[in-house]
C-alpha cells in the first residue's frame, strides 16, 4: 500500500507569480525536476532569508499544485507567522528560491473506485486537491469537508466546490457554512456518502479528531500531519511523533520521511509532544520492548 | 592547480579535511540520497548508545539568530541495531565512517567500544563525552578532565590498535585546554571540538521555555567564533595532535578558518540541515581558496595562524630551493 520514496532534488527556482489568498499567501515557483517526481501529499524545504541569512532552517511547505508549464512549476500556500514566512511573503516573480523536494511519502491511492471524503482544516486542505484531482482519476467520488476559525482561514472553497460531489464547510465563528469544527458535520458527511476513506491534513487537534470519527465508523484514514521541521531531508530528528509501527511497537518517527501521511489510527495524537512511556527506547523501561 | 587535500586523524589517512559532525547526517542513507558520500572525508554517525533511545519531546529545535537550538536526546535505534543495518550499509559502499558513541557509565562506553571492535568498516571512534555521566549526578563528562580521561582511557584499551579513538570535547568547561591534555594523555589519538554548549530561548508567545526540554546544544554560525577560540587554544598547547574542528561551518572559508586555526579536519554540522549539498560545496571552495593562496597541499595550511605575525609563510619551494 506504501509508496516508495523518490529521490529529491535541490532546485533555484525562479518565482511565477505571488497570489494573497484571503489570509494565506501562495507562490507558484518554476522548478523543474520536483515537478515531474511529485505525488499528491509530496511537501517542498524551502529556504528563506536569502544567502546570507541568519535563519538556518529550511521552511516545509505541502505542495498545493504543479503545473507542467515553463518547465514544471510547484505552488504552495502558507500563513504568515514568523521572520521565515514574512520573508516569502515578500518574494516578488521572478526572485529566486531555493527548494528541495519533493520530500516526504505521498498519499496511498486505493486501487478500486471507492468514496473518498476530503477533510482540510485551515490551509492543509491546500494539499487535497491534488489528492482529491488522482482520486477522481481513478473513478473515485470525492466529497470535501473543510474548516477553520473564520471564513478568510477557509482554503479552496470554491475550487472544493467545483470539484467535489458535495462540500461541506465550517467555521468556528460562522461567517462561512456551518458554525462549529470539521468535526461536527464529518460523521453527517461520512453516513451520507457512505464513504470507504478519509484523507485529511490540517492542525494536530484537527487530525486527532478527524481520526477519532473515522475509527468511529470504522473506515480507514490517511492524515497528513504538519510537524515543525528543520531539515525536511531525515537528518535533523526534530519533527518526530509517536506512531504504532506495523509489530505493535510506538516509535518516535520522523514525520519528514517517514511521513507526513501516516494511517490516523496509528498515531498517537493524545501522546504527540511527549515520549510515551512504552515508546521504543523511552527513558526508564520502553527499551525492554526491544527483541 | 589542484591543492592535495588528504588529510591524516592519526594515522589513518582521509581523502579530505570535510566530515560530517555526529548527529546532523541521520544514518546517512538520507544525505546519500543527494551525493555520493565516498566524495567526503568522512561520515560521522550519530552517538550510538547501548540500548534503542526515543529521545526528548518536541518541540526539540529553536531557531535563534544564526544558530539553531536543539535537544533531540541522541535519539537512536541502538547499537544492536547500528550493527546489523546502519554500519554494513554504509560499510558495503566503502564509505569512511566516524562512529560516535555516548554512554552514562565508563562501563558503557567501554561496552559499546567492544561492540565496535569486530565490526567491519569503522574507521574511527569519536567518543561523545557531553553525555550525563549517572554515577556522578548528571554531571556531564566532557566538564571535568579527570572523568573525560577515564572514558578515553577504557575505550582505548578496548579499541583496535589500528581505530583512532577521538574525544569530543564540549565547550563548557572552565578550561578546554585541561580537559584536551587529559584526553590526550589517557589516550585519545585526536580530539573533535566543539560540542554544542548550552543555549536556552523562551517563546515569549506561550511565556514558556522554547524547547520541551528547557535547554538546548546551540550550534551553528552563532558558535564559530567560540569554537575557533576553542581550536587555537587546543593546538597551541597540543600542536601534534590531530584536530576536527567544527561549529557553525556554513562556507569553504569558515572551513579555512578552522585549518588555519590548526584542525586537520572540518566537520559540518548545521548547514546539511539548509543544504543536502553542503559537504561537497565546502569541499571545493575549501580546495579554491587554499589553491588562491598558492599552496598546493592542505598539509601546509594547517596551523597557519599561528606563525608569528610578520613571518613570511613558507611554502614547499623553499625546501625545495635549499642548498641543503
Amino acid at each position: 500500500m506504501r509508496e516508495t520514496p523518490v529521490t529529491p532534488v535541490q532546485v533555484t527556482g525562479t518565482v511565477l507569480t505571488t497570489r494573497q489568498v484571503d489570509a494565506y499567501h501562495a507562490l507558484t515557483v518554476v522548478a523543474p525536476g520536483i515537478v515531474e517526481r511529485f505525488r499528491p501529499g509530496h511537501f517542498v524545504g524551502v529556504a528563506v532569508g536569502g544567502p546570507h541569512t541568519s535563519m538556518l532552517t529550511r521552511r516545509a511547505f505541502s505542495i498545493h499544485d504543479v503545473k507542467p508549464d515553463y518547465g514544471g512549476t510547484v505552488e504552495f500556500v502558507f500563513a504568515v507567522n514568523g521572520p521565515g514566512t514574512a520573508w516569502l511573503a515578500g518574494r516578488r516573480a521572478r526572485d529566486t528560491l531555493d527548494l528541495v523536494g519533493p520530500l516526504g511519502r505521498p498519499f496511498p491511492l486505493p486501487r478500486d473506485p471507492v468514496n473518498c471524503v476530503m477533510v482540510g482544516g485551515e490551509y492543509g486542505s491546500a494539499m487535497l486537491f491534488a489528492v482529491a484531482d488522482a482520486l477522481q482519476q481513478r473513478g473515485c467520488r470525492v466529497d470535501f469537508v473543510l474548516g477553520a476559525a473564520s471564513a478568510d482561514r477557509v482554503f479552496g472553497a470554491m475550487r472544493a466546490r467545483r470539484m467535489g460531489e458535495s462540500t461541506t464547510l465550517t467555521t468556528e465563528d460562522g461567517s462561512l457554512g456551518m458554525r462549529g469544527r470539521v468535526t461536527d458535520v464529518l460523521p453527517g458527511v461520512i453516513a451520507d456518502v457512505r464513504a470507504d476513506v478519509v484523507y485529511a491534513c490540517g492542525p494536530m487537534e484537527t487530525l486527532r479528531g478527524v481520526t477519532a470519527v473515522a475509527v468511529e465508523f470504522d473506515i480507514p484514514v490517511q492524515v497528513a500531519v504538519e510537524e515543525r521541521m528543520a531539515c525536511g531531508i531525515g537528518v535533523c530528528m526534530t519533527c518526530v511523533l509517536p506512531v504504532i509501527g506495523d509489530d505493535g511497537v510506538t516509535r518516535m518517527v520522523r514525520s519528514c520521511v517517514e511521513g507526513p501521511v501516516f494511517r490516523g489510527e496509528r498515531v498517537r495524537f493524545d501522546d504527540v509532544g511527549t515520549i510515551p512511556f512504552d515508546a521504543l527506547g523511552a527513558p526508564g523501561g520502553g527499551s525492554r520492548n526491544v527483541g | 592547480m589542484s591543492v592535495d587535500m588528504r588529510t591524516y586523524l592519526g594515522h589513518v589517512e582521509l581523502a579530505n579535511p570535510v566530515v560530517t559532525a555526529a548527529g546532523c547526517a541521520g544514518s546517512g542513507a538520507e544525505l546519500a540520497q543527494f551525493f555520493d558520500l565516498g566524495r567526503i572525508g568522512a561520515l560521522t554517525t550519530r552517538s550510538i548508545t547501548m540500548a534503542p533511545r526515543a529521545g526528548r519531546p518536541t518541540p526539540r529545535m529553536a531557531e535563534t539568530p544564526s544558530g539553531l537550538l536543539n535537544a533531540v536526546g541522541l535519539q537512536g535505534p541502538g547499537v544492536d541495531a547500528f550493527l546489523a543495518r546502519e554500519l554494513p550499509w554504509l560499510a558495503q559502499r566503502n564509505i569512511r565512517t566516524v562512529v560516535s558513541i555516548g554512554g552514562g557509565t565508563v562501563a558503557e562506553y567501554t561496552a559499546l567500544a567492544r561492540r565496535l571492535n569486530d565490526a567491519p568498516g569503522v574507521t574511527a571512534v569519536e567518543v561523545n563525552l557531553s553525555c550525563p555521566n549517572i554515577e556522578d549526578r548528571g554531571r556531564v563528562f566532557a566538564r571535568d578532565g579527570a572523568a573525560s580521561a577515564e572514558v578515553i582511557a577504557s575505550v582505548r584499551a578496548v579499541m583496535r590498535y589500528d581505530v583512532p579513538v577521538v574525544a569530543k570535547l564540549s565547550p563548557d568547561t572552565a578550561d578546554i585546554v585541561t580537559v584536551a591534555r587529559a584526553c590526550v594523555d589517557g589516550g585519545a589519538d585526536a580530539l573533535s571540538m566543539i560540542n554544542n554548549p548550552l543555549g536556552m530561548s523562551i517563546d515569549t508567545e506561550t511565556m514558556l521555555p522554547s524547547l520541551a526540554a528547557g535547554t538546548g546544544g546551540l550550534s551553528g554560525p552563532a558558535v564559530r567564533p567560540l569554537a575557533v577560540r576553542c581550536v587555537w587554544q587546543v593546538r597551541a598547547a597540543l600542536p601534534t595532535v590531530p584536530i576536527i574542528g567544527m561549529g557553525g561551518v556554513l562556507t569553504g572559508r569558515d572551513a579555512f578558518e578552522f585549518i588555519l586555526a590548526g584542525a586537520c579536519a572540518v566537520a559540518v554540522g548545521t548547514a546539511l540541515f539548509n543544504d543536502p549539498y553542503a559537504c561537497l560545496r565546502i569541499l571545493r571552495e575549501l580546495e579554491e581558496l587554499v589553491a588562491a593562496r598558492g599552496y598546493t597541499r592542505l598539509a601546509d595550511v594547517i596551523g597557519l595562524a599561528h606563525r608569528p605575525p610578520g613571518a613570511t609563510t613558507r611554502h614547499r619551494t623553499d625546501f625545495e630551493e635549499s642548498s641543503l
